[in-house]
């Protein structure tokens, strides 16, 4: 017996809920960073599980963009805080307040 | 033997989420998320989405962890502050909304009945159909997937540079046209 859609998709949902408490929960950006991962490769579980229980290959084209993306966004999130290292900043999430209005 | 690696690789997969979010040094959950993303590898391989588990083990193993792990080395083993300066709110407020999210997914799962599988060709996850969708059917998220990675290659750039080291300042500036046109004036004067 194999398992089917469910159980993957309760694996998807229960890492994009540890991942979501990781993003919420954490000050550092860089943790706060990885918890996205968490949650972008839980996304990209379902996609590839549904596309596998539809027998499409649209699900992994979609997941592969989905890594894409998410290759930019650590980039562009980590060259932050490196910029903010070298200005000497407090690399925590609650001290980061110049923007709330 | 499916259920088996199924399980297997989904305890790992969610132990290590958990490590990455409750680790205190950021060098240890870097670790836990390349855990974390083997595992899925593996369930993407029962998945039978090869290409899509290779992608994975090369771009975010391989890649994306470097970049992390070089960062993390950048800045060194700083811990985030005592947990005396937390907000108890924010604990709340997060395990509300992780939970909320937890319980609203798996009444959907619950209820979906999507359990029996299409049946697939042995190619169904190979490098050659799937980049052969991503030329055809596909080419435009293709063609947009890589300028986003040009425009944040860029944005690196200008994010790591800093502040410049050779900025002029303006009054300075004007002041040195001001002297070299006073002095052209005597010249020609002369």
């Amino acid at each position: 017996m194999t398992p089917g859609l469910g159980s993957y998709l309760i694996v998807s949902g229960l890492l994009f809920a540890i991942g979501l408490a990781g993003v919420l929960l954490r000050r550092s950006p860089l943790v706060v960073l990885l918890s996205l991962e968490v949650m972008l490769n839980s996304v990209n579980l379902s996609l590839v599980g549904f596309g596998r229980y539809n027998g499409s290959r649209d699900g992994q084209v979609f997941a592969l963009v989905v890594m894409g993306v998410a290759a930019a966004e650590v980039v562009v999130g980590l060259g932050l805080i490196v910029a903010m290292e070298r200005r000497k900043m407090a690399l925590d999430t609650d001290e980061l307040v110049e923007l709330s209005g | 033997m499916a259920t088996v690696v199924w399980f297997v690789a989904s305890a790992a997969a969610i132990a290590c989420a958990f490590a990455v979010i409750l680790q205190r040094n950021p060098f240890i959950s870097a670790i836990a998320l390349l855990g974390n993303l083997a595992s899925l590898a593996t369930l993407f391989i029962l998945l039978q989405s090869d290409f899509v588990a290779a992608a994975q083990i090369i771009v975010y193993a391989g890649a994306v962890m470097v970049m992390f792990l070089f960062v993390i080395a950048y800045i060194g083993p700083r811990g985030e502050l005592p947990t005396t300066h937390r907000r108890t709110w924010q604990i709340v407020v997060a395990s509300v909304a992780a939970g909320a999210i937890l319980v609203e997914l798996a009444l959907v799962i619950g209820r979906s009945g999507l359990d029996s599988a299409a049946a697939v060709e042995d190619d169904f996850g190979s490098p050659q159909t799937v980049g052969q969708l991503f030329l055809t059917t596909y080419v435009g998220a293709f063609e947009m997937v890589s300028l986003l990675l040009l425009v944040a290659a860029i944005a690196a750039v200008v994010l790591g540079a800093g502040p410049r080291p050779m900025r002029v300042d303006l009054d300075e500036r004007q002041r040195r046209v001001q002297e070299a046109r006073e002095l052209a004036a005597s010249r020609s004067a002369e």
